[in-house]
């Protein structure tokens, strides 16, 4: 018990650390042929590379901080401060705790293998067109590749405006709706046996606003990415979120002007009539594009963190923790000056308000009644390593 | 928050003046949660975040595993406010006297109902503050006795509030303040519904591990079974009948009549998963509560209310709304109920201004047992028979390792009322 409050006070071992440590260190320092015979699986091999009490004499802190490590990209200024805060509190590492048991677990990882597999094997060479599916029924339109502006001069959470590079990428024509999430939700005989499921809900979570080609709300970004994941199996098709920036970029499609009245083209709050609408009944944006503003907020894959400068290509920010993450678009509720390709909302606790349990759950945000999500297939087929991580946020605990 | 703050700034005084907190020496408030679940862990929480100088120092549960998963839970977010040394964790049915007596200033309930009657009364003899969750009895004998307790209670100046918790939500509350300012004109009908998905359904029989008695067997699957869970109704549509009693300014209804049933087998299990039930008020109103808890069905959890010049929609759509001669919608920020509960308590503690929910949780939730009954028996019931009703259902005594036959679902037109 003693031990359990000393770690919570300061950064926690087990929910923060170990997860940096076994993503962005252990592929390279583990096992026999660790590099630099560093191997960060066990308390007693990584002493090497820590000075409890002493951020600024551990190689770990002072390699991550200056950026050398991981060889792969700079680690998050969050992470960065985790990592200082746990070394400088006394790098405490609980007894008899090892990194390897703490992966998620090998079949999970072999199951997106598969997966990914299958996917590449089944690969055409794919008009880059849109295309539909039927079942579940739901279309998809061709973003061309490109770049464009990010962000909006003069608001603070939206600049400094940078460019962005976008591969291409097909995006849903229409929010995900009920008729296809509820496959996800209730059948459990679709051949699809490796990913996890929501928890039935307990509430109708429609809230009597419509099922039938309305769109799904008032899910986690984890159970969207499940869902991703999900329809991946069943088409055999790599599916995931869009990040922030592909989001935006689609959004904008090609324009720089400022779009015909949100009337024409978004459910928001002055003209829902205290409700979402059913999918696609206003126009669609220049590249085809259904309620990409207003209807329901959308969930990308980033973290909600302040723009920098540099120009970036296809940039994603994966979460570190479970809160804010980005969402887009703004909804039904939301008054016209969040109808913007550029506005921002970060996730927020508050929209599980609603769940009396505790620990609360990873898969509905009861709270949120104008959250939902569209997704994209990338035209590049990424890794089964890169798969598992856009399919497993691994924040999706709330603390 | 604001207030909160504001009112923090000013606790040294307040505790002066208090002497609800009886030979304090420090601003600490301990607290003991009994029952540590989700809810249990979630009531908890919540309590350490209503007061800077709350602590949590004792847990019960008939679980090790579930008190260390709370510890671990709550230490995520609180680690500073989690005093539980190893001496303040008690295990069994008699933990709740332990944790009691071990020194706590207020004490949080959240176990399964059947329990509650014993708990809460052990906690005012004890001068006590409480945190009581919903229902809060199984039967009659256990509504008569939480009455009786809540009297002691605000004799005895201790604040008791009670977890039916949109009572403690900004914009349930200022919809039942249009109602009741009239927005409505007079009220002529309440429909409520509760339509969910199984609770906690009964886990297969091989589950259950050699030599595990009855009696443990049955409180680990409490929400199957009616003496330790009070029925479906009771347990969960309570929230629904505590609405219709608020709509009515929590005067008694005087009669129902209501069908039910189990559709689903019960798999060992005793409780219904569905009822109808249709409230007879005075001056004609009629207040009707339908619930049920079956997979792949209707689900819905919302409020109709009906009066001489309007409508009320509570459930459907984000945020209640009333059509008629006043068009009305709530479009403040919803509250967190559960936090305000909190925070109301322990504001209510520094502040030597009790809170007295204990009345209104009893009557409740007799209004959803007197539905229950009507609905096993088969007969009209009045709220004299069955405030009055001699049935026990939960065990006098109960032995851990003992034997508990579970009787079968009662049968309406043979069941009888007692």
């Amino acid at each position: 018990m003693i031990l359990l409050l000393l770690l919570s006070l300061s950064a926690d071992f087990e929910q923060q650390i170990a997860p940096i440590l076994i993503e962005h260190c252990l592929p390279c320092h583990n096992g026999s042929n660790a590099q630099g015979s560093l191997r960060l699986s066990t308390h007693a091999r990584a002493s090497k590379a820590i000075v409890p009490g002493s951020p600024k004499k551990s190689t770990l802190f002072t390699s991550v901080e200056s950026g050398t490590m991981p060889p792969a990209g700079r680690l998050s200024r969050d992470q960065r401060e985790l990592i200082r805060s746990w070394i400088a509190d006394g790098a405490k590492w609980p007894d008899g705790v090892t990194l390897e048991g703490l992966k998620a677990s090998q079949a999970e990882h072999d199951s997106v293998a598969r997966l990914h597999d299958r996917i590449v094997a089944a690969l055409k060479k794919d008009d880059f067109k849109p295309y539909k599916f039927t079942n579940p029924a739901f279309e998809m339109v061709p973003i061309p590749e490109g770049d464009f502006l990010m962000g909006t001069p003069d608001r603070k959470d939206e600049s400094p405006q940078h460019k962005v590079h976008i591969s291409p990428f097909w995006m849903g024509k229409f929010e995900v709706t009920w008729d296809e999430y509820r496959l996800f939700m209730f059948s459990k005989d679709d051949g699809v046996d490796a990913v996890t499921r929501p928890t039935r809900p307990y509430v109708e979570m429609s809230f009597g606003m419509g099922i039938e080609g309305y769109p799904a709300i008032s899910m986690t970004q984890h159970a969207a990415n499940k869902y991703a994941e999900w329809l991946s199996a069943h088409t055999g098709q790599f599916y995931r979120l869009p990040t922030e920036a592909e989001w935006e970029y689609a959004c904008r499609a090609g324009t720089t002007a400022a779009p015909d009245h949100p009337d024409d083209y978004a459910w928001y709050l002055a003209n829902s009539n205290g409700k979402y609408q059913k999918a696609g009944t206003k126009k669609p944006n220049a590249w085809g594009l259904y309620d990409m503003l207003g209807n329901v907020m959308e969930w990308t894959l980033d973290q909600y963190e302040p723009y920098r400068s540099a120009p970036a290509a296809d940039p994603w920010i994966r979460p570190s923790k479970p809160y804010p993450i980005a969402v887009r678009g703004g909804s039904w509720m939301d008054p016209a000056g969040a109808i913007r390709c550029g506005a921002r909302t970060p996730s927020d606790p508050s929209w599980k308000q609603q769940d009396p349990q505790m620990p609360k759950s990873i898969w509905y945000e009861t709270d949120a009644q104008g959250l939902g999500f569209r997704l994209v297939r990338p035209l590049k087929i990424p890794s089964a390593e890169g798969m598992f991580k856009y399919w497993n946020n691994g924040v999706e605990k709330d603390p | 928050m604001e207030d909160r703050r504001r009112f923090l700034k000013s606790t040294g005084i307040a505790l002066a003046a208090g002497a609800l907190l009886k030979g304090q020496n420090s601003n600490a408030i301990k607290v003991g949660l009994v029952g540590c679940g989700g809810r249990g862990t979630g009531a908890a929480a919540q309590a350490l975040k209503a007061d800077d100088y709350a602590a949590l120092t004792a847990l019960a549960d008939i679980s090790q595993d579930r008190i260390d998963q709370c510890i671990d839970q709550i230490s995520k977010t609180q680690a500073a406010k989690v005093k539980v040394d190893p001496k303040n964790q008690f295990l069994g049915l008699d933990a709740y006297q332990k944790l009691i007596d071990s020194g706590v200033d207020v004490v949080l309930l959240a176990t399964p109902p059947g329990f509650r009657p014993v708990h809460l009364r052990a906690c005012i003899d004890a001068n006590k503050h409480v945190f009581c969750e919903k229902p809060i009895a199984v039967d009659a004998p256990g509504v008569r006795h939480v009455l009786e307790t809540a009297k002691m209670a605000k004799q005895k100046n201790l604040s008791l509030v009670a977890g039916f918790c949109w009572r403690y939500s900004n914009y349930i509350v200022e919809t039942f303040d249009q109602i009741h300012g009239g927005a409505l004109g007079d009220l002529v009908a309440y429909y409520a519904t509760y339509y969910t998905s199984p609770v906690k359904p009964m886990p297969p029989a091989s589950d259950r591990p050699a030599g595990m008695s009855d009696v443990e067997w049955q409180i680990k699957n409490w929400y199957n079974f009616l003496w330790v869970c009070g029925d479906s109704i009771v347990e969960q549509a309570v929230h629904s009948a505590d609405k219709i009693a608020w709509a009515m300014h929590d005067q008694p209804a005087v009669s129902c009549v209501g069908v039910g049933g189990r559709q689903i087998p019960a798999e060992g299990g005793n409780i219904y998963d569905h009822f109808e039930v249709n409230y007879v008020y005075p001056n004609n109103f009629r207040a009707f509560l339908g619930c049920r808890q079956i997979d792949n069905c209707w689900n819905e959890n919302a409020d109709y209310i009906l009066g001489s010049k309007g409508a009320c929609t509570i459930g459907r759509g984000p945020m209640p709304h009333i059509t008629g001669q006043t068009e009305w919608t709530f479009t403040g920020t919803k509250n967190d109920m559960y936090q305000h509960e909190h925070d109301v308590l322990f504001a209510s503690i520094r502040q030597n201004k009790p809170i007295a929910d204990g009345e209104r949780m009893a009557t409740s939730t007799l209004l959803a047992m007197m539905g229950r009954m009507a609905a096993y028996t088969g007969q009209e019931i009045t709220w004299e028979q069955a405030l009055n009703s001699q049935e026990r259902i939960f065990p006098d005594k109960l032995d851990w390792n003992g034997s508990l036959a579970v009787p079968a679902m009662p049968r309406p037109g043979q069941t009888k009322f007692l």
